[in-house]
């Protein structure tokens, strides 16, 4: 390809303020850092995300498609005015949150993608999201969706967000809802917490390296099989199940 | 009456399942007729709370039966609120000891996760009195709420002891890989932190996140058997040796002091006294923690100690895995999960399981007398249960 070719295809980035880290104390009494990271981190990302493309609850295998695809573009120069923040405990990468600006006043969100369950590790990494464009960024407001019920849940109720119906979302022309400045101030202290600066100790450790999640939701055994389940009535899994039972398969 | 005996135990982990109510109550019955190494049984009993309203099935029982190939057993379905379980379990108790049947299947299932949390949150809360609570918006986690704070304002129990029971049974969760939450929680991250409130918000004040039990979906089963019948298992015998049951108002208010638990003492006491045994003999018991405070207040109104003096066992580590008298040694409603229908037989599963020593990392050493409090409504439909291990 090329180099007059490639810089048609490659958007210009626009200059963006970086995240400073932060970091809060999680249900468990653990320690969870957010952290930007950058293009070269991609390639030490991807292979994790891949392996939940095949995870078919609460829509990860598309959310990890997605985010695959997305981590992927930003990683080649095909997406404009991209980022990537990772949640991590201990060095294991908890999370992944990324985003991208619309125009000045306007981000969109993304994705969120959560390798743990459980301790609002996504909700914490959706939070920091949020105040990156809305505090660090100066955003007036950011368009989301939701693919799963577990982040309708989580963005549209939570947060109370604006229908912004009329802007189609990136993510499959899906209408938008909207987190403003005033409702993420609402929100400041209840669901965006987190403290500044992250101890120099802590923060080594999760700059040091991203550990694989240690463990990450996994496929099922059969693709497919939860979705078939649910809408049998003949009772053909009840069968499969016997046969496992016995030995048969 | 004839003596009765637990010949079958089945499981389903209790989590979101994604399979039809009808199989989710069928695969732990399988399971148990495995176990006891019967291929018949003389009568089915089907405990669900939800299954018309939630699930569109109704006549469980009848599917049930036949999906399980076991026709023309008899079959009915049992419906208690979150006592429905133990009903059962009291209804197979009776068929095989009144000398009507000699092998009787229990089974509980429950497929709550179909629905939404509010909607299942109000599906629950219709066990309330329709025109004196539901009406006003009434639900169980405010119900509890209330009484929290009452019971908080009369014994001194702190939202401290409430979260150390969440951790007790969280930890004791980990240990059983058929639970709904293996999710480490320490006080510090859900008390004493500065992002604690965040993890761990108000459900109902004084109630949090952490002190809720969750929505599940689960299926468990007993297969009951006359004592003729359980001397030919290669099994540790154990008999349900003592069942309780008793009312109390449907309000709430009309009760003279909302802080006693009084369906549950007197089911307790009558469990107690059939079994020929005492609140001290027992060695390892689940109660119905729905909210923390349950397991505190139950713990009290059974007779393991002192009313008002609950949260101090706890403090003492009492309750604990390795304590005098372990509770929720399975996680409890608050870490095993809560599928309504099926939660009474999953607590008698747990129990058996002790009992026969087969509890693995979480076995409790000794144990001979068990004991399961399954409250229905807020606490007024109480079922209790008495197992004891024999041999």
């Amino acid at each position: 390809m090329s180099i007059e070719l490639e810089k048609i295809l490659r958007p210009v980035d626009h200059p963006m303020e970086p995240f400073p880290p932060k970091f809060m104390t999680l249900a468990d009494g653990s320690e969870m850092v957010v952290r930007q990271v950058g293009r070269e981190d991609m390639p030490s990302l991807l292979p994790h995300v891949a392996q939940l493309m095949l995870v078919e609850r609460d829509q990860y295998d598309i959310v990890a498609s997605r985010v695959y695809a997305e981590l992927l573009s930003y990683y080649t120069h095909r997406v404009q005015d991209e980022y990537v923040l990772v949640a991590q405990i201990d060095g294991e990468l908890a999370a992944i949150v990324n985003g991208r600006l619309v125009n000045p006043e306007v981000g969109m969100s993304y994705h969120t993608l959560a390798f743990r369950r459980g301790l609002r590790v996504g909700a914490h990494a959706f939070a920091a999201k949020m105040e990156y464009h809305i505090d660090i960024l100066k955003q007036k407001e950011v368009l989301i969706v939701a693919e799963s019920p577990i982040g309708f849940r989580r963005w549209m109720i939570e947060y109370k967000l604006e229908k912004r119906f009329h802007i189609p979302h990136e993510l499959g022309g899906v209408p938008s809802w909207a987190l403003t400045k005033e409702l993420f101030d609402a929100a400041r202290g209840s669901l965006i917490v987190g403290r500044r600066p992250v101890p120099g100790k802590l923060l080594k450790k999760a700059q040091e390296a991203i550990l694989p999640p240690s463990d990450p939701p996994k496929p099922s055994k059969f693709l497919m099989a939860a979705t078939r389940a649910k809408n049998d009535p003949t009772g053909t899994s009840l069968m499969l199940q016997r046969w496992k039972q016995e030995g048969r398969g | 009456m004839r003596n009765v005996y637990v010949a079958g135990l089945g499981l389903t982990a209790f989590s979101r399942l994604e399979f039809p109510l009808v199989e989710l109550a069928g695969y732990p019955a399988m399971q148990a007729m495995k176990d006891a190494g019967v291929d018949r049984v003389d009568h089915l009993y089907v405990a669900n709370m939800g299954g018309s309203r939630l699930n569109r099935q109704t006549g469980l029982a009848s599917a049930v039966v036949d999906s399980l190939s076991l026709t023309p057993a008899g079959a009915e379905s049992i419906e208690n609120g979150p006592a429905s379980g133990a009903s059962a379990l009291k209804q197979g108790y009776m068929a095989v000891a009144s000398g009507l049947h000699d092998v009787v299947m229990v089974v509980g299932a429950e497929r709550m996760r179909e629905v939404n949390n509010l909607e299942a949150t109000d599906f629950v809360a219709t066990l309330t009195h329709p025109l004196a609570e539901y009406i006003y918006g009434v639900t169980l986690p405010s119900l509890a709420g209330m009484f929290t704070r009452l019971y908080m304002e009369k014994y001194g129990v702190t939202s401290r002891h409430l979260a150390m029971v969440a951790v007790k049974n969280h930890d004791n969760a980990l240990l059983n890989p058929f639970a709904h939450i293996h999710q480490k929680i320490t006080l510090e991250g859900i008390l004493d932190s500065p992002e604690a409130m965040t993890n761990n918000p108000y459900v109902a004040e004084p109630l949090r996140f952490f002190d809720c039990c969750p929505v599940s979906d689960g299926g468990a089963c007993l297969i009951l058997v006359s004592e003729e019948e359980a001397k030919k298992l290669k099994k540790p015998l154990v008999r349900l040796a003592g069942v309780g049951q008793a009312t109390d108002t449907h309000t709430v208010q009309e009760r003279r002091d909302p802080t006693d638990l009084l369906a549950v003492r007197a089911a307790a006491a009558q469990a107690f006294a059939m079994a020929k045994v005492k609140p001290s003999d027992v060695g390892v018991a689940e109660l119905h923690d729905a909210f923390t405070i349950l397991e505190i207040v139950e713990s009290e109104e059974v007779g393991f100690f002192k009313k008002g003096e609950g949260h101090r066992a706890l403090e003492r580590g009492e309750t604990r895995l390795d304590g005098r008298i372990p509770i929720n040694t399975s996680g409890g409603l608050k870490g095993k999960g809560h599928p309504v229908g099926a939660t009474g037989v999953g607590q008698a599963h747990e129990i058996v399981t002790q009992l026969r020593g087969e509890a693995k990392k979480r076995q409790v050493k000794n144990a001979r007398v068990g004991f399961t409090c399954n409250f229905g409504g807020f606490g007024n439909n109480v079922v209790c249960l008495v197992f004891v291990r024999e041999g």
